[in-house]
C-alpha cells in the first residue's frame, strides 16, 4: 500500500486519489454518504449550482435506455446561497476536495454564481457550459467555440478558484471547443457531459421524457467518452477529468491511459451506490498488481 | 438509515394475472421500514441499469421478512417474476417517507386502486382505530381478503363490474359516504386526483402515495419531481417523490400541472 502514490494534481489542487463524482449524479454527497465513506474520495463534484434557485423541467425526467439512461432534470437546484449555507459545511466534515459545478442561462448569471461562490470554502469550479444561452435563442454555450471562449473568459474574471470547463460532446469537433475553452482561460477541462438522446414510448406514441429529449449517460456512452478524452488530451495541455460511463476501475484506468488526470463516476452510482469507493479500491489494487508507483506512469500512454 | 441487502427470495407466487407476491428475507429493511415506504429492486440485467421502485406491502420485522406485490409491466418486473426461490436479489431501502398514521383518529379511510393496493395492507395492520377500505381495479382488485382478515370494513369496485360496484372507487365512495379523520391512498394518478377532490369537499385530509420515474431513489439526482404547493406558500416547488414522498398531502399536489 505504502509504496503506491494515488495522488493527482488538478490545477494546483491535490486530490488523494483521482476519483470524483459526476455532477448531478451524487447530489452534494449527503444521500450517498449512507453508503460511501466520503473520506475515501479524491473529490466530490456537486450538482449544478446557479446564482438563483432553478425549478427544473417537468416530469418525467428519467428514461431508461439500453445500457444507460436519459435525463432532463433541467439543472433543478436551490441556488448558490442555499448551497453555501447547507452543502459546504456538510462536505467540509470530510477529508475530500469540493468541486462545485456552476450553471447559468447567461454570461451574467454564470459570473454572478462564480462571484457568490468564490469566497466560499470550495476547492475548484467546474463550469457547465452545456446550458442554453437564453440571449442567443437557447443555443448551448459549449457548442460554439466563440461563445465558449467568451463565457470562460468572463467567468474567469470573477472567480478566485481554479476553473475547470466541462465540455459537451454534442459538437462536430471536440478539440475545437477544448482549445477555445483553454484560450478563454480554462485551467482544466472535464468531459464528457451527456449526449443528447431521445426515447419514444410506442404504446403511448409519445416521447418518454416530458422535455422530449434528454442527456444520455451510462456504460453505453463510454467508448465515445474515451475517444473524446483521448483527442482532447492530445490537443491541449491542461489537466482533464475524464467521465462518461465509468462503472468500475477498469473503465477508470482506460480514461487515465487516454490521458485523464482524474476520473468521475456518474450514472453507475444509481446501479451501485458503492461504485465510487469500489473504483478507488480497484485502482489501488491495479497499481499494486502492476507495480505502478504513480499514476503518471500510465497517464496518456496511448500514442 | 438505508442499506443494500442481498435478500433471499422465500416466496415468489403468482397471485393474479401478471401480478406476483414476493417475500424476502431482508432483516435490516424489515426492522427499519414502515407502511408506505418502498424498496429499490435491482434487476441484475446488465443493460438495465436503474433499480425498480416497489412498495413494501407487508413487514414482518420479527422474522426479518418483507413482502412486495408487483405487476409485470416491462423487462424488470418480468425478470423479478422469473427469479427462483432461494436466489438472492439485491434491494435497497427502506426508501421514502411512508404514511403518517393520524393519532387518536376514530376512523381511517384507506383507498387503493390497482397495483396501488399492496402498500395499504401493512398500513391497515398498523392502524389502531377502525378502518374502512375501498379497493378498485379494472376487473378484480387484489389482496381484498387480507383487509377483511384484519377486520376492516371493505368495499370493492371494478371498472367492468365483474366484482362489486361497477365503476371507480371514488364513485363508490360517493355512494357509501364514509366518514373518517384521515384518508390514505395509493393508485393511479387520475384516481388520486379525484379522491383529493372528494376529500376536499368532505373536509377530510388525504395522504396520497405518488409514482414517478426514478434514477437514484434516495434524493440525490432530482429525477423524480412532483409539483407541490405547500400550505400557506404562494409559490410551488418541485419536490422529490423518492425522498420527500412518495406520500404527499392531496391538497398540496398540483394535479393539473
Ligand atoms: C414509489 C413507487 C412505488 C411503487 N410500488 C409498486 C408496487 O408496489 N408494485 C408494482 O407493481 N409497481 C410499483 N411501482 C411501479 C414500478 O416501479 C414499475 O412498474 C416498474 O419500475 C416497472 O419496471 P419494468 O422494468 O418492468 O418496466 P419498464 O417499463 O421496462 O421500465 C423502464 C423504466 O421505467 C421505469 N418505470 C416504468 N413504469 C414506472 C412506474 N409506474 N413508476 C415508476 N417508474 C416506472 C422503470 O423503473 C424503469 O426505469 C411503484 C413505483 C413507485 C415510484
Ligand atoms: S430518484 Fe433521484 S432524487 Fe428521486
Amino acid at each position: 500500500m505504502s509504496n503506491i502514490n494515488t495522488e493527482v494534481n488538478i490545477c494546483g489542487v491535490v486530490m488523494k486519489n483521482p476519483v470524483t463524482t459526476a455532477s448531478g449524479t451524487f447530489g452534494s454527497g449527503r444521500e450517498f454518504s449512507e453508503f460511501v465513506d466520503l473520506n475515501k474520495l479524491g473529490a466530490v463534484t456537486v450538482k449544478g449550482v446557479a446564482s438563483e434557485p432553478w425549478k427544473g423541467n417537468n416530469a418525467p425526467r428519467i428514461a431508461e435506455v439500453y445500457g444507460g439512461m436519459l435525463n432532463s432534470v433541467g439543472l433543478q437546484n436551490p441556488g448558490a446561497e442555499y448551497f453555501i449555507n447547507n452543502d459546504i459545511p456538510f462536505l467540509r466534515q470530510f477529508d475530500t476536495k469540493i468541486i462545485v459545478n456552476i450553471c447559468g442561462h447567461s454570461i451574467e448569471e454564470y459570473c454572478k454564481a462564480a462571484e457568490m461562490l468564490s469566497d466560499s470554502d470550495v476547492d475548484l469550479f467546474e463550469l457547465n457550459i452545456s446550458c442554453p444561452n437564453v440571449s442567443q435563442g437557447g443555443i448551448t454555450f459549449g457548442t460554439v467555440p466563440s461563445m465558449a471562449e467568451k463565457v470562460v473568459s468572463e467567468v474567469k474574471k470573477h472567480c478566485k478558484k481554479p476553473l475547470i470547463v466541462k465540455l459537451t460532446p454534442n459538437v462536430t469537433d471536440i478539440t475545437e471547443i477544448a482549445r477555445a475553452a483553454v484560450s478563454g482561460g480554462a485551467d482544466g477541462l472535464s468531459l464528457i457531459n451527456t449526449l443528447l438522446g431521445m426515447k419514444i414510448d410506442i404504446k403511448r406514441r409519445k416521447p418518454v421524457l416530458f422535455n422530449k429529449v434528454g442527456g444520455f449517460s451510462g456504460p453505453a456512452v463510454k467508448p465515445v467518452a474515451v475517444r473524446m478524452v483521448y483527442q482532447v488530451c492530445k490537443a491541449v495541455d491542461v489537466p482533464v477529468i475524464g467521465m462518461g460511463g465509468i462503472s468500475n476501475y477498469e473503465d477508470a484506468i482506460e480514461f487515465i491511459m487516454a490521458g485523464a488526470t482524474a476520473v468521475a463516476v456518474g450514472t453507475a452510482n444509481f446501479n451501485n451506490p458503492f461504485a465510487t469507493a469500489e473504483v478507488v479500491e480497484g485502482i489501488e489494487k491495479y497499481m499494486i498488481e502492476n507495480s505502478i508507483k504513480d499514476l503518471s506512469e500510465i497517464r496518456g500512454i496511448i500514442d | 438509515m438505508k442499506k443494500i441487502e442481498y435478500a433471499e427470495i422465500l416466496i415468489n407466487d403468482k397471485i393474479a394475472d401478471d401480478i406476483y407476491s414476493m417475500t424476502l428475507f431482508s432483516p435490516f429493511i424489515a426492522k427499519e421500514a414502515k407502511a408506505g415506504q418502498f424498496v429499490e429492486v435491482y434487476t441484475g440485467l446488465g443493460e438495465h441499469i436503474l433499480p425498480r421502485p416497489i412498495s413494501i406491502s407487508e413487514i414482518d420485522s420479527q422474522n426479518g421478512k418483507i413482502t412486495l406485490v408487483y405487476q409485470i409491466v416491462g423487462k424488470g418486473t418480468e425478470y423479478f417474476s422469473k427469479c427462483p426461490i432461494g436466489d438472492l436479489i439485491k434491494i435497497m431501502g427502506p426508501c421514502g417517507n411512508g404514511f403518517e398514521i393520524k393519532k387518536n383518529a376514530k376512523k381511517h379511510i384507506l383507498v387503493g386502486g390497482g397495483i396501488g393496493i399492496p402498500p395499504l395492507v401493512q398500513l391497515c395492520r398498523d392502524i389502531k382505530g377502525k378502518a374502512v377500505v375501498f379497493l378498485g381495479a379494472k376487473s378484480n382488485p387484489v389482496l381484498t381478503d387480507k383487509f377483511r382478515k384484519l377486520g376492516a370494513e371493505v368495499y370493492i369496485a371494478s371498472d367492468d363490474g365483474s366484482i362489486g360496484f361497477k365503476g371507480n372507487v371514488v364513485e363508490l365512495m360517493k355512494e357509501i359516504k364514509p366518514e373518517g379523520d384521515m384518508v390514505y391512498s395509493c393508485g393511479p394518478k387520475i384516481m388520486l386526483k379525484f379522491l383529493a377532490q372528494w376529500a376536499k369537499e368532505n373536509n377530510i385530509p388525504v395522504q396520497v402515495s405518488m409514482e414517478e420515474r426514478m434514477a437514484c431513489g434516495i434524493g440525490a439526482c432530482v429525477g423524480c419531481a412532483v409539483k407541490i404547493r405547500k400550505k400557506g406558500e404562494s409559490d410551488w416547488q418541485n419536490l422529490k417523490v423518492c425522498k420527500d414522498g412518495p406520500v404527499f398531502m392531496g391538497d398540496e399536489v398540483m394535479w393539473d400541472e
